[in-house]
């Protein structure tokens, strides 16, 4: 059984949800080798290599590589799988972006979102917003599977792993980047944080959202948000956790003026102590929450922030 | 230009799933169903671009049995001119899906394919990524905005770290998000309009689905519930809880 991790880097900085996929990959087989596809990523190779566990870090490091669309990463992709029984990324927008379209020239399915790894073949996986929790066996010669890193812990750091430079032939015409905006990064990032806060349609604006902002910089959280907080433009898109947003399980999480609609639900309710703060007692949110407070919150949470300070 | 739209028939998204006693699925039986929200955002956005003329046509496609045929019903209603159900009684993956319609591309040529960018049923966020693949198509996943320009689309995709905007040769694949539009709701008069509009029903069988099936679903189980909390009074309270009892604050 041998592994390939695809890793997730942004300016430079492997993303932390590289460590917790070769957690997971360490869980499928001992052969776990990380492939870096970008431009300039030596750093980020360094870091890679240095996972513990790792066995070598493949690194194809080539101009055409720098905006690591899909189309072009693929390609890389598709000249190392070969020797691989696994391929694994995170489910972020970035897997969830890549690996279907390897699967799908291999011909081959994709579990997406794995949460526990039974044996190198066996899954678990939700479905249904979580409402479910389905047990797959992938008899595939290559197991693709995109992972959900809030599931598994960060392997830590050992002494460096090889580390080798490939080139790729990369022929995409399909597709170019046009422009990228980075959400601002104050704070820790939402997908790793201790703690979360998140607002919801009860914040009622975007100024009013700054409380959240606030106790979120007091607690040294991050701040999430609801798909009816972002829509209405309280907040970023890459702020919204659920089903179709990211999915969270901090050590705490903090909903104010969300409802608990299943979709949100499905984005947090593995978070080890949840606090729900909600004007309405019989808000879905009360009855997954381990602490409610039944509060309005422009009341609550000048409260809350002084109470902490 | 032709757009090809998929839409898959859901359970509706405001019902909670069972899961059948004997794990072995879950259970569906008489439960709300409907057309999955994100196929609907991708009508939407194909017949918006029939309205400002940039497309000539759009064919709904739907893989299932006979009463997908409401979903299709449904999205002619709103705009699309005509469907193809590729009928099974059998459920297929993502991979199978696919595989049917980088067929219907080779038949079909459309200038656009538009799919939602993921099922609420199983939640995979595949299938257009799988069939830009096997097609030789670009892909723009998520996205929430589409601008046409010569030859060439450009596509707004909420991504993790924030927003990216990418060029795309035409054809291309187009996955969509929640903020890409407001869907309409169909209104009667085009929902009788819709019942002469064509529907092809094709079999399964007529698709050369070459992808063996590797998946074996062992069981279906509800998920651990969560223990229920408390109540507490007031934000003292919770301070006091949070330190002392649950630990999660210094
Ligand atoms: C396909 C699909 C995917 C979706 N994906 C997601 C997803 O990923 N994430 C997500 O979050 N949602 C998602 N949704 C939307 C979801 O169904 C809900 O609509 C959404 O989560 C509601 O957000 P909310 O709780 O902020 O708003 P509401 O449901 O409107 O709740 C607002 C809450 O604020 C409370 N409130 C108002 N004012 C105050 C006040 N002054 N003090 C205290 N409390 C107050 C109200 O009592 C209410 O409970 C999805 C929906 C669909 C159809």
């Amino acid at each position: 059984m041998s592994v390939l991790v695809v890793a997730e880097h942004l300016g430079g900085v492997l993303q932390s949800g590289t460590a917790r996929v070769v957690a997971a990959a360490l869980q499928m087989g001992d052969g776990v080798d990380v492939l870096v596809a970008g431009h300039n990523v030596s750093e980020v190779a360094e870091q890679a290599a240095s996972l513990a566990g790792v066995r070598a870090v493949v690194v194809v490091d080539q101009p055409n590589l720098a905006s690591q669309l899909a189309e072009s990463v693929c390609e890389v992709v598709l000249t190392l799988v070969d020797s691989y029984s696994h391929l694994l990324a995170a489910a972020s927008t970035f897997g969830k972006n890549l690996l279907p379209r390897v699967a799908g020239i291999k011909r081959l399915p994709q579990l997406s979102d794995v949460i526990e790894v039974i044996s190198a073949d066996t899954f678990k996986r939700p479905i249904y917003a979580g409402g479910a929790i389905a047990t797959v066996q992938n008899t595939a010669p290559l197991k693709i599977i995109t992972v959900r890193t809030s599931a598994f812990g960060a392997v830590g750091q050992a002494a460096a792993a090889a580390y080798s430079g490939v080139s790729v032939d990369v022929n995409n015409s399909l597709t170019s980047l046009v422009s990228e905006t980075q959400a601002d990064a104050a704070g820790p990032e939402l997908g790793s944080a201790r703690v979360v806060v998140s607002g919801g349609r009860g914040m009622g604006s975007k100024e009013n959202f700054a409380l959240i902002e606030s106790l979120a910089g007091r607690l040294n959280a991050a701040v999430g948000a609801s798909r009816a907080a972002v829509d209405a433009g309280y907040a970023a898109n890459d702020l919204q956790v659920g089903q179709t947003g990211k999915i969270v399980a901090p050590e705490l999480y903090v909903a104010v003026g969300i409802s608990g609609a299943i979709q949100h639900l499905a984005g947090m309710k593995e978070s080890r102590v949840i606090v729900a703060i909600n004007q309405d007692e019989d808000a879905p949110i009360f009855k997954i929450a381990d602490y409610g407070l039944k509060m309005d919150l422009f009341e609550a949470l000048p409260q809350l922030e002084s109470a902490l300070s | 230009m032709k757009i090809l739209v998929g839409v898959k028939r859901v359970i509706d998204y405001n019902v909670q799933v069972r899961v059948r006693p004997d794990e072995t699925d879950v259970d569906l039986s008489n439960t709300k169903m409907a057309m999955n929200p994100f196929c609907e955002i991708a009508v939407e956005e194909a017949v918006r671009l029939k309205e400002q003329g940039i497309a000539s046509e759009i064919v709904v496609v739907s893989v299932g049995p006979k009463v997908v045929q409401e979903q299709l019903r449904l999205a002619m209603a709103l705009g699309a001119d005509r469907a193809i159900q590729v009928e099974t009684e059998d459920a297929v993956d993502s991979l199978a899906v696919a595989e049917v319609f980088a067929e219907l591309v080779a038949q079909e040529q459309p200038g656009l394919v538009l799919l939602g960018k993921q099922s609420i049923d199983s939640d995979n966020n595949q299938t257009g990524q799988m069939l830009a693949g096997m097609a030789g198509l670009g892909q723009a996943t998520f996205a929430s905005a589409i601008n046409f320009k010569e030859g060439c689309i450009q596509v707004t995709r909420e991504v993790d770290g924030g927003l990216q905007t990418l060029e795309l040769t035409l054809p291309a694949v187009v996955t969509t998000d929640l903020r890409l539009n407001e869907p309409r709701h169909a209104r009667l008069p085009d929902i009788m309009k819709s019942k002469k509009k064509p529907i092809d029903v094709r079999p399964l069988g007529d698709f050369n689905v070459t992808a063996q099936n590797y998946l074996k679903v062992l069981k279906v189980q509800a998920p651990a519930q969560r223990q229920a909390g408390e109540m507490v009074a007031s934000v003292a309270e919770l301070v006091d809880k949070l330190k002392n009892q649950a630990g999660v604050i210094a």
